[in-house]
C-alpha cells in the first residue's frame, strides 16, 4: 500500500527506456514514489511495460508501440498519442490514453481497463480475453476481431468487418458499425448489459446512458463447423 | 521489411532546410531498416527543355568527366555535372529515350537512378546514417523527398535493390511491406515494355503505376487501381515532380502515419520520425485508412 | 500398379486408392481432412546422408575414454541468462490440450532427466509443466491463450512462434473437440467448440515491427531470457536472416516433416521444404551474416535416431528438437495397443488422428480415462532412455568422425547417397566431388 506520496522525473532524453522500465521492475510495494512522469518520450516503444505494482505513471508526450504492455494493477496515463498495441496482453490496471491510440490497442488483453479519449486504429481489441476497452472516439476496421472475452465500449463508430470470429466478449456501440465480421450480429440489450455497460462508462468518466448503445456479439454459428457455413471462411 | 519517409513542403518557407530535416527524418528509421538506405529529393529543376539524370557508379571515384564528353558529343551542348559520392547528376537539354540509349551503348557498366525535371534519386547499402553523411543529404534543399531504410526480405541487399524505385519520369516510390504476386505482374509488365532491373517486388509496383500513368491515367486513379491488382501488404509513398501519395492496402497491417502543418505534409513509419520536424506538436496527426489515396500538390 | 491378387487389375498412379478415399471423404463430409503428426510421404531426408567416419586420414576417439562432449549453449547473444543443455536435443512445443497433462508431465521429468529443456505449446504455460521441467521454454503465438508476464518470467527462454513446419502460414478452423474444462479456461474459450487459429500475430506483421515486439519482450523480462524465433521451413534463407536482424538470439526451423496435434491434410503434405534443405539454407543465412555459432539454430521435422542428431549438427544446427519422436518415445503408436488402434479404425503405426482426441496410448488426449493409462513417471524414464540413446548414438558417431565435441561434425563429414539430397544439403554424392547446382542458393 502506497504511503508516500513522492514522485519522481524520468527525462528520455537523459535516461533511456532501459532504465526507466528497469527502475520500474525493482519497486515493491511500499517503497519508492507513487507517481512518476515520463518526461519527451517523443514516440519511444515500450515505455512503461509490463508494470507490476499499483504505481502511477504519467507519461508526458506521445508514445511509440507496446506502451504498458502486459500491465498487472498500475496505472499509467498517456498524455499523448500512442502506437500499435498500447495495453497489449494488459493483465489488470488501468490505462488511458489521452489522444489516440494506433492500431492493436488493447490486444489480447486478459483484464484491467483501457480507455482512450480520442480513436483507436483497426483491430482495435483484436483477440480480447476479459479486458475492457473503452473508446470515446471511433475504432478502426477489423476491431474485435476474435474477441474472446470482456467488453469494448465505442462511443463513437466502428471500422469494417467489426467482431468478426467474436466469442463471447462483448461490443457496445453508440454510433455506427460500417459492417459486421462473420458470425457478429446485433443483440438484445438486456438489463445485465446495461449494468456492465454503465459502470464502465463510469469509470470512463462518461455520462452517456446505456440506452443510447447497441449491443453486439457473437450468433455462434461458427463454433461448430457446418458445411453450408464454408463461405464465411 | 522497413522504414520509410516523406517530406512534403505546402511553401517555399522551409525549402532550404529539406535536407536538414528530412535526414533526421531517415536517420530515426535506422532500426527499421540498417541494410541499406535511399532517398529521392525533388528540387533545382532543369529549365524548359533540359532534364536531370542522376547515374551511379560503384566506384568512388569513377571518371564522369568521360561520360560528359559523350553527352556533350552527342547532344552539341556540355551537361552540368555534380558529383556526388559515388552518383553524379547530369543536367542537360535532352530526351530521356535517346540519353538512356547513349548510356546503355557507351557506359552499360553506370546505373540510371532517375530521370526527370527535379527527381534525383540517390541510394547506397549501409547504414541510413552512413548514407546521408556520403551524399550530404543534410545540406540539400527542395520542395519535396522520399527516403527509405531497407531491412531486405526476398531480394539481396544490393545498391540497385534499394529503394526508392523510379520507372518513370520524376516518379519514384518507397514501399513497406511484401507484395505477393509480384512476379507475374512484373513479366505482365515486361511486355509492356517496362524495364526492370532487379527481383524486387517494390520495383514491380513502381512499374505498375509507370505503366498506367504511361496509358494517360492520374496517379490517384494508378494507386487506386493498384488496390485491386497489387496483392500483399503494403504501405507506398511515391513522388512525382510536384506531388506527393500515401496508400496503405486493405488490411493494413504494415503501420504509417501522417502529420501536417501549414507548412508540411510528413509520412513516416513510426511517430518517432516525426517527433524531429519543426511544429509537430501543433500538426495535426493521424493513420492513413486503409484503401484510400491521400495525395498533395504543390501549387505553381 | 498392378494387383498381385487380381492380376489384370491395374491401379492408377495418379487417382490411387487413397486418393479415391479422400475425394470421396470430401463429398461426403464438406470439409478438408483433418488430422495430426506431420508430411507422411516420403521426402529427402537425413536418410539420404551418411558420415564419413576415419580411416587413414582422419583419426576415432577412443569411446568411453576420450571425451566427447554434448553440451549446447543458447542464447548467447543478447540474453543475460542464456541456457545451457547438457545435449543437443530439446523437446519441441507440444500444447497442453493437444497433449494430456500426464504426458506433459512426462516430457518434462525425462528433459529434466538428462539436462535438457522442454517447451510450452499453443495454450499457455501449467504449473505442472514448470514444477516438472527444470528448463522451459514458454511459446508466444498468434493466438496468446494464456499469455501472461508472470510465465513469461518463470520461463527459460520465450519462443516467439511465427509458424510450424507441419503448416507454415497455417491457421484455419481445427475441428473436433479437445477442449475440454481445464483447455477451455487456460484459453478463454467456450468448451467443445472448434477451434479457430489465427495465423498472424495480433499484434505485429513483418521483421521490422518484430524488432519492436522482441524489444518489448526483452524490456519485460530486463533482458534475462533468450528470445528464440520459430518459423516453419518455407523460404528459410531469408526468415533466417530477418530473424536475426530483428534480434532473435536463437532461431528454429522446423521441416515440413514435423508434426502437430491438427492441421489440414493439404497443408501437412504440400506446403513447406524438406528439414534437410531447410538446414542448410538457414546455415547459410547464418553464416552469410556472420552469425554462425552467435545466433543458435535448432532445427526440428523428422528427428528421430542419433544419426540425425549427427547429421543435423555436421550440416550446421547447434542443437535439434524432436516432437513425434518424443511422442512415440512414450508410446504413441506401440503395438501392445494394436487391439486398441483397431477398434478406433486405425493399426499401430498407422495412427495420426490426434485431432480426435481418443489416443489409446493416453498422449493426445484429454480424456481422463485414456489419459490414465499413461503413467507420467514410467513415461519421464522411458524418454530419458530415448534422449541417452539419441545422444550416445550422436556421440559414436561424432567419436569415429574424430570429434572431442559433437559440435565439432561439420559438412566436410557427409556424403550423400541421392542427387536430390546432394543438392539440397550441398554435400557431394558419395564418391564424388560433385554437388549439383552449387552455383546458386
Amino acid at each position: 500500500m502506497k504511503t508516500t506520496t513522492e514522485e519522481r522525473v524520468v527525462d528520455l532524453t537523459t535516461s533511456t527506456v532501459r532504465q526507466l522500465n528497469h527502475s520500474l521492475h525493482q519497486l515493491r510495494h511500499t517503497d519508492g514514489p507513487a507517481v512518476w512522469h515520463v518526461k519527451e518520450p517523443r514516440g519511444a516503444h515500450s515505455v512503461a511495460c509490463g508494470l507490476t505494482v499499483p504505481v502511477r505513471i504519467e507519461v508526458d508526450g506521445p508514445t511509440g508501440y507496446y506502451c504498458a504492455g502486459m500491465n498487472q494493477v498500475a496505472t499509467v496515463i498517456l498524455h499523448g498519442n500512442t502506437g500499435t498495441g498500447v495495453a497489449e496482453n494488459m493483465m489488470s490496471g488501468f490505462v488511458l490514453v489521452k489522444g489516440n491510440a494506433s492500431q492493436s490497442a488493447g490486444a489480447t488483453g486478459q483484464g484491467g481497463l483501457l480507455v482512450i479519449d480520442g480513436n483507436a486504429g483497426a483491430r482495435c481489441g483484436i483477440s480480447m480475453k476479459g479486458i475492457d476497452i473503452v473508446v470515446k472516439g471511433n475504432v478502426g476496421h477489423m476491431s474485435a476481431f476474435m474477441a474472446q472475452a470482456g467488453n469494448l465500449v465505442i462511443c463513437g463508430d466502428a471500422g469494417e468487418a467489426l467482431g468478426d470470429s467474436i466469442y463471447e466478449a462483448r461490443i457496445f456501440v453508440r454510433g455506427k458499425a460500417a459492417d459486421l465480421g462473420a458470425d457478429c450480429v446485433e443483440k438484445e440489450m438486456r438489463d445485465e448489459h446495461r449494468s456492465v455497460l454503465a459502470d464502465l462508462l463510469s469509470k470512463a468518466g462518461l455520462d452517456y446512458s446505456p440506452a443510447e448503445f447497441r449491443r453486439y456479439g457473437s450468433s455462434r454459428k461458427l463454433y461448430n463447423f457446418k458445411t453450408e457455413q464454408a463461405g464465411h471462411y | 521489411m522497413c522504414g520509410i519517409v516523406g517530406l512534403f513542403l505546402k511553401t517555399p518557407s522551409l525549402e532550404s532546410e529539406l535536407g536538414l530535416h528530412f535526414s533526421r527524418m531517415l536517420a530515426t528509421m535506422a532500426s527499421r531498416g540498417p541494410d541499406s538506405s535511399g532517398i529521392a529529393v525533388y528540387g533545382n529543376p532543369a529549365s524548359a527543355g533540359s532534364l536531370k539524370v542522376t547515374l551511379q557508379h560503384p566506384a568512388n571515384d569513377y571518371d564522369w568527366s568521360i561520360v560528359a564528353e559523350n553527352l556533350s558529343r552527342r547532344f552539341s551542348r556540355q551537361p552540368v555535372v555534380r558529383i556526388i559520392s559515388t552518383h553524379a547528376v547530369f543536367t542537360l537539354a535532352a530526351r530521356e529515350e535517346e540519353v538512356r540509349a547513349l548510356l546503355e551503348k557507351m557506359h552499360p557498366d553506370v546505373t540510371v537512378m532517375s530521370v526527370g525535371t527535379n527527381i534525383e534519386i540517390m541510394k547506397e547499402v549501409g547504414t541510413p546514417e552512413s548514407v546521408i553523411a556520403r551524399f550530404k543529404v543534410e545540406r540539400m534543399t527542395g520542395t519535396h523527398a522520399i527516403g527509405h531504410t531497407r531491412m531486405a526480405t526476398e531480394s539481396a541487399v544490393t545498391t540497385q535493390g534499394s529503394h526508392p524505385f523510379s520507372t518513370g519520369f520524376d516518379l519514384c516510390l518507397v514501399h513497406n511491406g511484401s507484395l505477393s504476386n509480384h512476379s507475374r505482374l512484373r513479366e505482365n509488365l515486361r511486355r509492356e515494355g517496362i524495364i526492370f532491373r532487379t527481383d524486387n517486388d517494390s520495383e514491380v509496383a513502381a512499374g505498375y503505376l509507370t505503366s498506367h500513368m504511361r496509358n494517360g491515367e492520374t496517379l490517384s486513379s494508378a494507386l487506386t487501381h493498384a488496390l485491386d491488382d497489387l496483392d500483399g501488404f503494403y504501405t507506398f509513398t511515391v513522388g512525382t515532380s510536384d506531388g506527393f501519395a500515401v496508400l496503405r492496402d486493405r488490411i493494413a497491417c504494415k503501420p504509417a502515419i501522417l502529420a501536417e502543418t501549414d507548412d508540411y505534409v510528413a509520412m513516416a513509419s513510426e511517430y518517432r520520425a516525426l517527433a524531429v520536424l519543426p511544429g509537430i506538436s501543433e500538426a495535426k496527426l493521424w493513420e492513413p485508412e486503409p484503401a484510400t489515396v491521400y495525395s498533395w500538390r504543390r501549387k505553381p | 500398379m498392378n494387383s498381385p491378387q487380381k492380376p489384370g487389375l491395374r491401379e492408377s498412379a495418379t487417382f490411387d486408392r487413397n486418393v479415391i478415399h479422400e475425394i470421396q471423404r470430401a463429398a461426403e463430409t464438406g470439409i478438408y481432412n483433418i488430422r495430426g503428426w506431420g508430411a507422411k510421404r516420403a521426402l529427402p531426408h537425413f536418410d539420404d546422408l551418411v558420415l564419413l567416419g576415419a580411416s587413414m586420414s582422419r583419426y576415432p576417439l577412443e569411446g568411453y575414454r576420450e571425451r566427447c562432449a554434448t553440451d549446447v549453449v543458447l542464447g548467447t547473444r543478447f540474453a543475460k541468462k542464456p541456457i545451457h543443455l547438457k545435449i543437443p536435443v530439446t523437446i519441441a512445443g507440444m500444447s497442453f490440450g493437444a497433449l494430456s497433462a500426464h504426458a506433459k508431465e512426462a516430457l518434462g521429468r525425462g528433459a529434466t532427466a538428462v539436462g535438457t529443456s522442454t517447451t510450452t505449446g499453443d495454450g499457455g504455460m501449467t504449473p505442472e509443466e514448470r514444477g516438472h521441467s527444470e528448463l522451459l521454454v514458454y511459446q508466444y503465438l498468434p493466438s496468446r491463450y494464456g499469455m501472461n508476464p508472470d510465465d513469461l518470467r518463470k520461463a527459460d527462454a520465450i519462443e516467439i512462434v511465427l509458424g510450424q513446419g507441419a503448416k507454415p502460414g497455417g491457421g484455419g478452423m481445427l475441428l473436433g473437440s479437445k477442449i475440454s474444462d481445464r483447455v477451455a479456461a487456460m484459453r478463454t474459450l467456450p468448451m467443445g467448440i472448434d477451434q479457430r487459429s489465427a495465423c498472424r500475430h495480433p499484434d505485429w506483421t513483418g521483421p521490422d515491427d518484430l524488432a519492436i515486439k522482441i524489444e518489448e519482450l526483452r524490456e519485460i523480462t530486463d533482458w534475462e531470457k533468450p528470445i528464440y524465433v520459430k518459423f516453419g521451413a518455407a523460404r528459410p534463407y531469408y526468415d533466417t536472416a530477418l530473424a536475426v536482424k530483428a534480434g532473435a538470439d536463437v532461431i528454429v526451423v522446423d521441416g515440413m516433416q514435423g508434426g502437430t496435434g491438427a492441421s489440414q491434410e493439404v497443408f501437412l503434405e504440400h506446403v513447406g521444404i524438406p528439414t534437410l534443405a531447410a538446414l542448410r539454407q538457414s546455415v547459410e543465412a547464418l553464416q552469410e551474416l556472420g552469425m554462425h555459432r552467435k545466433v543458435q539454430l535448432i532445427v526440428s521435422g523428422g528427428i528421430r535416431s542419433g544419426a540425425d542428431v549427427a547429421k543435423a549438427l555436421a550440416m550446421g544446427a547447434d542443437a535439434v528438437s524432436i516432437g513425434t519422436a518424443a511422442l512415440i518415445a512414450l508410446g504413441c503408436n506401440s503395438p501392445k495397443l494394436e487391439e486398441e488402434y483397431e477398434k478406433i479404425g486405425s493399426s499401430a503405426g498407422f495412427y495420426s488422428d490426434y485431432q480426435k482426441g481418443n489416443d489409446p496410448a493416453g498422449i493426445t488426449t484429454q480424456d481422463k480415462a485414456l489419459e490414465a493409462r499413461l503413467d507420467p513417471i514410467k513415461g519421464g524414464e522411458r524418454l530419458a532412455n530415448y534422449l541417452r540413446v539419441l545422444t550416445l548414438e550422436a556421440q559414436t558417431i561424432a567419436r569415429a568422425c574424430g570429434k572431442s565435441h559433437v559440435l565439432n561434425l561439420d559438412r566436410e563429414d557427409l556424403a550423400a547417397l541421392t542427387i536430390e539430397a546432394a543438392a539440397m544439403a550441398k554435400v557431394p554424392l558419395a564418391g564424388t566431388s560433385w554437388v549439383p547446382g552449387s552455383s546458386g542458393l
